[in-house]
């Protein structure tokens, strides 16, 4: 594990490294007619950039791993859930209804939002649902914020909420500042190790509640520390960058491979990889040979997807065998 | 040592009415009852699942003030349900919530005392209901927990390894002299195994002493509506 670990350090290093540098002969040929310039976009434009990509992954992977811990049940992830949408909706809210437009409220509005779609799932499906209905109710709850977002953007006093919320909408790390990377860092962080402090209880869920009960823990309190924590920092992130999808589904399936298929150990691992996976990502989105920059959710959702689709036929092989 | 049991006023609302008993160390105390009767809660009462009411002191500590770390060291508990489907491997499931101190070799010990060497690698979502019991048992049993508690440890085990389960528990019951309460429905293997036999009926416990002296006894035909004849147990017409 401790290899596997150094590797993935080492990977986002570059990726961090490679998210400051590139593009190198824009930068280059800056540096050398203005060295003030250059530094100033790389600390001005490009390291919130870099940062943002590494804590909004870190707190996707993470919140991933402890919500398919929670329901165990590997298909679960905040966007599936609904809570990245939920999310969004209460963003929306915050910022084009009631004109709270500040970070602060927004990131109020996000985390209330991503609450209650992790409630409605909850209340929807159960805890432990079946994989179809857990599905069934996460598209659901996701269909009904993504319906309630448009509503709000339509209703916005703004004629140009549409077009203002757009690119948000979609995610983007583009244009942020570095207090708004350090606005999300700290409740990012605070989710991140919480929720890998629950790793224990959450990986003894696999015996089910009354054993996990039996060992002194209370399953309510579990429950509810995963959806405030992972609404928590996922919230704060979509505040800040808007909604990104399929990290949280995609860095567990890989983070699980590490510690031998345990759930709630999985967090700190996930944590790394969807940090590491969204600073490719994001690399991905200026890489593109068309001229300008991909919105960072489409490119999330081009890998993501497929990955989601092999990742449910898989599911269905595994149960024929 | 021997564990010394002490449960005073247990109940969970609905399910169990007001229970106090005694479990000793060194006994292998069975427990039978129609579906329904209450064994699952009084075992649930007793591992302190679904807030009950009352106290239990296993060897004079409660274990409800006791935090998870301690708690798996002063009792463990087999659920009646097998259905795992995560998954994990099956050495790790043996190893999952066990206490700090209980060492891999205990784990391979109890796994080659079950005979799940060959299956110690394999997912355990893809093992038959069967050898997840197993799993499961070898869990309970890797623990040094003062007490433990057992809802039908040997149901979907075929019969050689019933005998061997409870051959088992007699022995370690024996030598550790930890308190075992098994949930079972068999009631010949109760007559075989166990030390002392609790009889439930209605969420309280209704009888409680030898196997030889209740099961020969009018109560199981009360309580179960059969009777035993030479062809074995048959129901009272």
């Amino acid at each position: 594990m401790r290899i596997w670990v150094a590797a993935l350090l080492g990977a986002i290093v570059a990726a961090f490294a490679a998210s400051l540098a590139l593009p190198w002969d824009v930068l280059h040929a800056l540096w050398l007619r203005d060295g003030a310039l250059a530094r100033d976009i790389v600390v001005e434009l490009r390291l919130p950039r870099a940062l943002l990509a590494l804590i909004y992954g870190a707190t996707l992977g993470a919140s991933g791993a402890a919500i398919q811990a929670m329901f165990a049940n590997p298909l679960a992830s905040p966007d599936l859930t609904g809570s990245t949408s939920g999310a969004a909706l209460g963003a929306v809210i915050a910022a084009y209804i009631f004109g709270l437009a500040s970070p602060f409220a927004m990131a109020v509005g996000a985390v209330v939002g991503a609450l209650a779609a992790l409630g409605l799932l909850l209340l929807l499906a159960g805890p432990r649902a079946e994989t179809a209905t857990f599905l069934l109710a996460g598209l659901a709850t996701s269909a009904l914020a993504g319906a309630l977002t448009t509503l709000a953007l339509a209703l916005a006093p703004s004629p140009f909420a549409f077009y203002d919320a757009y690119q948000w909408l979609m995610g983007s790390l583009v244009d942020r500042s570095l207090g708004q990377a350090a606005f999300a860092a700290v409740p990012a962080a605070i989710a991140i190790l919480l929720l890998a402090r629950l790793s224990r209880p959450l990986d003894t869920l696999v015996l089910g509640e009354e054993v996990v009960q039996s060992l002194g823990h209370n399953i309510g309190r579990l429950r509810l520390w995963v959806v405030c924590l992972s609404a928590l920092g996922v919230g704060v992130c979509v505040a800040v960058c808007g909604a990104v999808g399929f990290i949280g589904l995609v860095a567990p399936v890989f983070a699980r491979r590490i510690v031998r298929g345990h759930p709630g150990r999985a967090i700190l691992p996930a944590a790394l990889i969807g940090a590491l996976l969204l600073a490719a990502a994001d690399l991905l989105t200026r890489s593109a040979p068309i001229g300008r920059s991909l919105p960072l959710g489409v490119i999330t959702a081009l890998l993501g997807a497929p990955f989601f689709l092999w990742l449910v036929a898989h599911m269905r092989w595994s149960l024929s065998r | 040592m021997s564990a010394r049991v002490n449960a005073q006023d247990l109940a969970l609302a609905g399910r169990l009415e007001p229970t106090s008993l005694d479990l000793r160390g060194g006994e292998l105390t069975c427990l039978v009852g129609p579906n329904g009767s209450g064994k699952t809660s009084l075992l649930h009462a007793l591992a302190r699942i679904g807030a009950p009411s009352g106290t239990v002191l296993i060897d004079g500590v409660n274990p409800a003030y006791e935090p998870p770390a301690r708690r798996g060291s002063l009792l463990c508990y087999l659920a009646a349900s097998r259905d795992i489907s995560w998954p994990l491997i099956a050495r790790d499931l043996v190893g999952l919530g066990l206490p700090d101190g209980v060492p891999q070799s205990r784990i391979e010990e109890t796994l080659t005392l079950l005979a799940l060497q060959t299956l110690a690698d394999r997912r355990v979502d893809r093992l038959s209901t069967g050898e997840r019991s197993r799993l499961l048992i070898a869990r309970v049993l890797a623990t040094d927990a003062r007490l433990l508690l057992l809802d039908e440890p040997t149901a979907n085990l075929d019969p050689l390894w019933q005998l061997r389960l409870m051959d088992h528990l007699r022995d370690l019951v024996r030598t550790s002299g930890r308190a075992v309460l098994v949930a079972i429905h068999d009631l010949d293997i109760a007559r075989r195994y166990a030390d002392r036999l609790l009889i439930m009926e209605s969420g309280r416990v209704e009888a409680d002493g030898s196997p030889s002296a209740l099961l020969t006894g009018g109560h199981i035909e009360r309580v179960f509506g059969i009777t035993a004849s030479a062809e074995g147990w048959r129901p009272i017409p």
